[in-house]
This record gives structure tokens, C-alpha cells and sequence, in this order.
């Protein structure tokens, strides 16, 4: 009889137990119940680890307690992706309430399995219309299928950057538009050197830094996912024109094997060797940030930034790219998620912020407002760049289940379609397309 | 009684002597093992809690996955290739720095050096010294009118490049077979030598005898260390593609072409990039079983660490 209790007790606190853990992980959202004007302690992770970036984040964080002095924030800085999905795990006093990451690609998983709460019922409460509020893509990567478990924190845009000194040295005047006025150009940049270069117009290859197949297939306007689900790489015309034009231009700026030697000699992509720095290349496709390095760095050439250029069949949809940035949301493990979405509304909301950090960490601000204030650091790149967050046709990467593997997948058919291991596109496309969705359904 | 009493204390003090072993045992080998089986058969993606999910996983991964052939052929070209040339080397630096007479030491150190660096560090060195663009290997292959391969950016040479790098740290094995042999006895070289055998007569009939437990214990090592073979590939890889990370970059696992990817990597990419806890738990039994086969196959082969009678 003893023996049968101890059995009901042990089952009873195993049910309470898993009770307990459910609620874990459950809750949240607009259900949070904690005081937000009461004395409360926050933390909050974030990768930003350079000296500028880091002052610029505490001067954001310092302006939030100085409006809401019950809240204090314990910031932790230089956080990687590895080690927000292990807090994020594990839980416990000392995870993070706020987590922010640069890799949307995982906003997929995060939404999906509730470890971030969903930030709906937050917005609602505080009167935000997240679709007036955001720019349209910024709000696609901070998705999932309807879940907005996180929100934009500053964006990436990528354009054109191009040596002007150059470009005057071979007589254009001004950057190219269309892609056959870009592959023109690409080839009169160009100068031989033995069986290598002296100077690439541009580096067309996959691995050509920030060139991937993402980057250049926005300028297509791709879909990568149907309504089902179903990867449309295949179908989409967008990627077998993008894959074709790329070979074409390969072989137009010397071939695979000869562009790969000469890429060989360049230098790490963020340190001062990067080829455009060092006028390895006249032309790059990059993100916004490179104008802080170049202006940094003191590059003893002038340089000129512009949309990437479209399709020649395209040309009415100039202005667009690729945009990308930085996530945030609330933990779902937090206790504080009211005091959480505070410092969330203030980072990501509050116009004066999200202007002052763009400012300083040399990113494009992530709501319609800032992209409009007269604060706004306002120099030739960063209008250009602004132009391009704001463009209509502008697109990005969606969320998926399994983390940016299928953008993986797809820069593999690139990778050998450039290199000529792969002959027949479609047939590579098709195999891609499949895999993808065997990958999704195995992720889900 | 007094029997019963006796031998029943005497099984508690063994237990109890046991019991450090018993406890490390279970908690590092036993309990991560049995999770591990557990959930290959689960969904798992770390943060949610785990559902039964049959066979899906393994399926998954022998039928469906893409990385998952192209590792394991590379995985076992590495052991058989690397594993072999890092043994033949080492026991030969190790016949070297025992019958140098002069400058022993100096020859020891120098040679044994090289281990010593971190893999991190050892591999972009490499990277940069093979660099087919700039690296000064390519530049004395090409004055002398030799072929530059492209070392860590051509599939072909990638995996040649690796082995280069791992001879190059062939310290460790070095040191083992250079104690395995001044242990050897002189008396039985000096017998051979009356007898009229020749060098390779009194290496073939006297040291590798000898030194069969050791080259056993090396070879086993070996496989053991190349089924955990992760940073190296993954460095040389990033260095030679150009993607480091950083901005939400997404890496290329095993460039290039797949050439360097190695089944730890893919455990790492499935369970904690791509959420897939139990697909990698189904690769890392697959390395388990690989390392026990290996291991039970050359300790049958040789009669186990135990020299020649």
C-alpha cells in the first residue's frame, strides 16, 4: 500500500514536473504577466563586438533606462549564433531575455518551435502597426508562417560599389543599369597581366565574396517557396536565367579555372585586403557596411555606389536588391517578457534609436520613419543604399524550418554550373528542388 | 552465514573500488551512447520536446541527405590514406632521430615542434603557404617548371593538402615509435648482424616485431583521431572559399565541392544549424560503429597490444 502511495506521489510530481516544463515553453506572448513599470533586471545578448558598434548599443540601451528607470539591462555583447541556441535551450537565471542575431535564416526554427515568444500580442498591445511600420521584406525574414516571433533591427541592402577613378581611367561615366551594360563594363575594367589580371572589372564567381546566388538571383525578383511550401527553383524562371547569365559572364571575364587563381589572391572580405580596397576588382557587389570600411580605411581611390544592376529585360525595376539585417526578439523562457518587450518596442521602434545606431554602426535603418528623418546621416552611399531598402521590387531570402540550408543547396547547383561539373542546368535544378523539400520535410 | 556476510562485503568493496570507473563510465560513455540511440529515433530540434519518429531519421540520412556519402567516402579516404602515411612517416622520423648521433636533441625537438600548434593556427599557415595565388609553394613549383595544384581550393588536391598538413604535426606518433624503439634490445641487433642479416632483414625480423603493439596502438589511435577530424577541414575550407562567417554568412561545408566535408562536420551542421538532433545523432552512431569495426578489426588482426612472445 506504502509502495502503490510512494507510486501516486512519484507520478504526481513527474505530471507536476512536466507541467511546470510545458509552460516553459508554452506561454508567453501576450499572456506575459509580469509588472513592466516594476524594478526589473533584463538581459540581453546581441553579436556587435566592434568598439564602435558596442558604445553605440550602450548609448541606445543608456537613452531606454533613462526613459524607463525600473528597467535595468545587463548587455552581453560578441554573441554568436552557436551559443544563442544553446541559452535558448537551456534556459535558466542567467539566459537571455532579449536575443538579437544576424542570421535571419534561423528565424524559420526560432519562430516555429516557440523559443522566441510571438511578439503579436505585444505589438498589438502598444498600438504598432508592424505593415506601416516596417518596410515589406524586412517584415518577410522576421517571420514564419504567420508567427512573428521577431522583428527588424537595423537592415543590410546590396548594391554596386565602383571605383570612379577607374571607371574615369577606361572612359564610363556613369555605373551601368542593365546587366549587358554591366558585363560591357566588367570587361573594359579589366586588365590582363601575364595569364592572370592586373585589375577585374568584377569578380562574377559564387565565391566572390558577397556575389552568391541569392544575392544576384533578387535581381530577378525570384520565389523561392509555393503556397504548399514546395521549392519553385525549379519552375521559376528567375533561377536558370540567373544561372545562365553568370556562366555566360564567366566565361566573358576569362573562365572558371583563370577567375578562381586570381580570386585565390585575394585578401579576407571584412579586413583591409579585401580585392575592392585594394583595386583587385573595380567593381563589387556588397552591403552597406563597406562604405564605412572604405571611408575608414582611407582607400587612396574614389568610389561611387548604385543600385545592382537588372535584367536587360527588366530595366523598369532599377533600384531594387537584396536586403538582409539583424533580428531580435524575447525569449520565450523569459519571466520578464513585458519589461522584455519594452527595451524591444524602444530598439526597434523608436525612431530617434534605430536613426542614432544606424548612424554610428553604418547599417539602414529598419522602419519607414527613420528611413525618412532629417537625422539620418545622409551621405551619396547611404541614399543609395535607402533607395534600394525603400525600392518596391527590393526582396530578400524567406524563413524556413531548417535554417538557410536550401540557400545552400541552391549555391551548390551554382557552384557546379560555373565550374562546368554540371552540364544540364535544369536537370540540376529539378535534383535541387527535390532535395530542398526532402530537407524541409525532414525538418519538419 | 558468516560465508554469505563475507563474500557479500567482499562484492561491496569491489563495487566500491569500481565505482569511480563505474560512475565516468556511465556518465561520459554509457549515458551519452544510450541518448544517442534514443535519439536517432526521435524528432528532435533541440528545443522542443522530442517525439518518436521511427526510422525517418536513418532514412533520412542514408537515402536522402546529400552530405552524407560524399562525407563518409572522404572520411575513409582520410583513413586510409592519412592514418597510413602519418604511421609510416612518424615510425620513419622515428628510425631518424634515433640513429642520428649528433644534433639528437636539437633534431627531436624541431621535428616534434610542429605538433604543438594549434590546428587553428597550423592550417591557415598551410592555407597560406598553399595559397595557388600567392603562396611561396606554388611560386618554387612553378620556377621549377612543375605543376601548381590548387592545394586547398581544388577538390582533387584538397584532401592531398590535408594529409601534407597532417605529416607535417606527425610529432606525437614520432615520439611513440622513437621510445618503442631504444626499447628495443641491442643484443638481438647485434645477434642479427653476426648472423649476416642485412638492414632491412634486421627491421623486417627484429623492430617491427617489437614494435607491433606500438604500430597497433598507433593505427588505432589514428582512425579513432580522423573519425573526430573537424577543424582542420573546416579552417582550410573557410580560408580557402573566403567565407570566414560573420554577418549571417552562410558557409559552404566542406569546400570545395564537398572534397573536405568529414561525418563530424555534418553532425555539427545537422544538430545545431540546421535543428536536426536526431539526424545527427544517427551520424555520430555511424562514426561509433565505424571506430569499433576499425578498431576490432586490427586489434583481432594483431593479436591486441601485446608484443610477439
Amino acid at each position: 500500500m506504502a509502495r502503490r502511495h510512494r507510486m501516486h506521489s512519484t507520478l504526481a510530481v513527474a505530471v507536476a514536473a512536466a507541467t511546470a516544463l510545458a509552460g516553459c515553453t508554452g506561454g508567453g506572448g501576450g499572456s506575459a504577466k509580469d509588472d513592466p513599470t516594476a524594478d526589473v533586471n533584463i538581459t540581453f545578448w546581441h553579436g556587435w563586438s566592434a568598439e564602435s558598434e558596442v558604445a553605440a548599443i550602450q548609448q541606445n540601451v543608456d537613452a531606454f533606462e533613462k526613459e524607463h528607470p525600473n528597467i535595468h539591462v545587463k548587455i552581453v555583447g560578441n554573441i554568436t549564433d552557436d551559443k544563442i541556441n544553446q541559452a535558448l535551450r537551456a534556459g535558466g537565471s542567467n539566459a537571455p531575455d532579449v536575443v538579437s542575431s544576424f542570421t535571419t535564416d534561423n528565424v524559420g526554427q526560432f519562430c516555429r518551435s516557440n523559443v522566441f515568444a510571438d511578439l503579436a500580442p505585444f505589438l498589438e498591445k502598444s498600438g504598432i502597426d508592424a505593415e506601416s511600420t516596417f518596410p515589406k521584406p524586412l517584415l518577410e525574414y522576421t517571420q514564419f508562417e504567420g508567427d512573428r516571433c521577431t522583428l527588424p533591427l537595423l537592415s543590410d541592402a546590396y548594391g554596386l560599389y565602383y571605383n570612379k577613378d577607374a571607371f574615369a581611367e577606361v572612359g564610363i561615366t556613369e555605373p551601368p543599369k542593365t546587366l549587358s551594360e554591366f558585363e560591357a563594363d566588367a570587361v573594359k575594367l579589366t586588365k590582363a597581366k601575364g595569364d592572370s589580371f592586373e585589375r577585374l572589372g568584377f569578380m562574377p564567381n559564387f565565391h566572390g565574396y558577397e556575389s552568391t546566388a541569392s544575392h544576384y538571383v533578387s535581381q530577378w525578383g525570384p520565389t523561392y517557396f509555393d503556397a504548399e511550401g514546395k521549392s519553385t527553383i525549379a519552375t521559376d524562371p528567375a533561377f536558370k536565367a540567373m544561372f545562365d547569365w553568370q556562366k555566360a559572364f564567366v566565361e566573358k571575364m576569362g573562365g572558371y579555372a583563370k577567375l578562381e587563381k586570381y580570386r585565390s589572391t585575394f585578401g579576407d572580405e571584412f579586413g583591409p585586403k579585401n580585392p575592392f580596397m585594394t583595386g583587385q576588382v573595380a567593381m563589387a557587389m556588397d552591403g552597406e557596411w563597406r562604405a564605412g570600411m572604405l571611408d575608414d580605411a582611407g582607400v587612396k581611390f574614389d568610389y561611387g555606389v548604385a543600385p545592382f544592376p537588372v535584367p536587360d529585360d527588366q530595366a523598369d525595376t532599377y533600384g531594387k536588391g537584396y536586403l538582409s539585417g539583424t533580428i531580435i526578439g524575447i525569449a520565450n523562457t523569459s519571466s520578464k517578457q513585458n519589461a522584455a518587450w519594452e527595451l524591444v518596442k524602444y530598439l526597434t521602434t523608436d525612431t530617434a534609436a534605430v536613426v542614432s545606431f544606424a548612424n554610428v554602426i553604418h547599417n539602414i535603418p529598419s522602419t519607414n520613419a527613420a528611413l525618412e528623418s532629417p537625422d539620418l546621416k545622409t551621405d551619396d552611399a547611404v541614399k543609395t543604399f535607402i533607395g534600394i531598402a525603400q525600392h518596391p521590387d527590393s526582396n530578400t531570402t524567406p524563413a524556413s524550418p531548417n535554417g538557410g540550408a536550401y540557400q545552400l543547396t541552391v549555391q551548390d547547383v551554382g557552384y557546379a554550373y560555373e565550374s562546368g561539373k554540371l552540364k544540364d542546368l535544369q536537370k540540376g535544378l529539378d535534383a535541387a528542388a527535390k532535395q530542398i523539400d526532402t530537407d524541409i520535410a525532414q525538418a519538419k | 552465514m558468516a560465508a554469505d556476510t563475507y563474500r557479500r562485503r567482499e562484492r561491496v568493496r569491489t563495487l566500491l573500488f569500481l565505482s569511480p570507473w563505474l560512475l565516468g563510465t556511465g556518465l561520459f560513455f554509457l549515458y551519452p551512447l544510450a541518448s544517442t540511440v534514443y535519439f536517432s529515433f526521435m524528432k528532435y530540434d533541440g528545443f522542443s520536446a522530442p517525439t518518436y519518429d521511427g526510422l525517418d531519421n536513418w532514412v533520412y540520412v542514408f537515402r536522402d541527405y546529400a552530405f552524407f556519402w560524399p562525407a563518409l567516402r572522404n572520411t575513409l579516404w582520410l583513413v586510409l590514406v592519412m592514418v597510413t602515411l602519418r604511421v609510416i612517416f612518424g615510425l620513419s622520423l622515428g628510425l631518424l632521430v634515433t640513429k642520428v648521433k649528433t644534433g639528437a636533441g636539437l633534431l627531436r625537438t624541431v621535428l616534434y615542434i610542429p605538433f604543438l600548434a594549434p590546428p587553428v593556427a597550423a592550417t591557415m599557415a598551410f592555407a597560406f603557404l598553399l595559397n595557388p595565388g600567392t603562396g611561396p609553394v606554388n611560386s618554387i613549383l612553378g620556377k621549377l617548371g612543375l605543376p601548381e595544384p590548387g592545394w586547398f581550393n581544388d577538390p582533387t588536391w584538397s584532401k592531398p593538402a590535408l594529409t601534407l598538413l597532417a605529416l607535417w604535426g606527425v610529432g606525437d606518433v614520432m615520439v611513440i615509435f622513437m621510445a618503442a624503439l631504444l626499447d628495443v634490445s641491442k643484443e638481438q641487433y647485434e645477434a642479427a648482424s653476426l648472423d649476416g642479416a642485412g638492414a632491412w632483414s634486421r627491421f623486417r625480423f627484429i623492430t617491427l616485431p617489437n614494435i607491433r603493439p606500438i604500430v597497433v596502438f598507433s593505427v588505432v589511435t589514428g582512425v579513432i583521431q580522423t573519425m573526430q577530424y573537424y577543424t582542420q577541414p573546416i579552417v582550410a575550407g573557410k580560408v580557402a572559399s573566403g567565407v570566414i562567417g560573420g554577418s549571417g554568412q552562410q558557409f559552404e561545408p566542406g569546400y570545395p565541392e564537398k572534397s573536405t566535408l568529414t561525418l563530424p562536420q555534418l553532425v555539427y551542421n545537422l544538430g545545431f544549424q540546421r535543428f536536426d538532433t536526431g539526424s545527427a545523432c544517427v551520424i555520430a552512431l555511424v562514426l561509433f560503429a565505424i571506430s569499433m569495426a576499425f578498431t576490432a578489426l586490427i586489434m583481432r588482426r594483431n593479436a591486441g597490444l601485446v608484443g610477439e612472445p
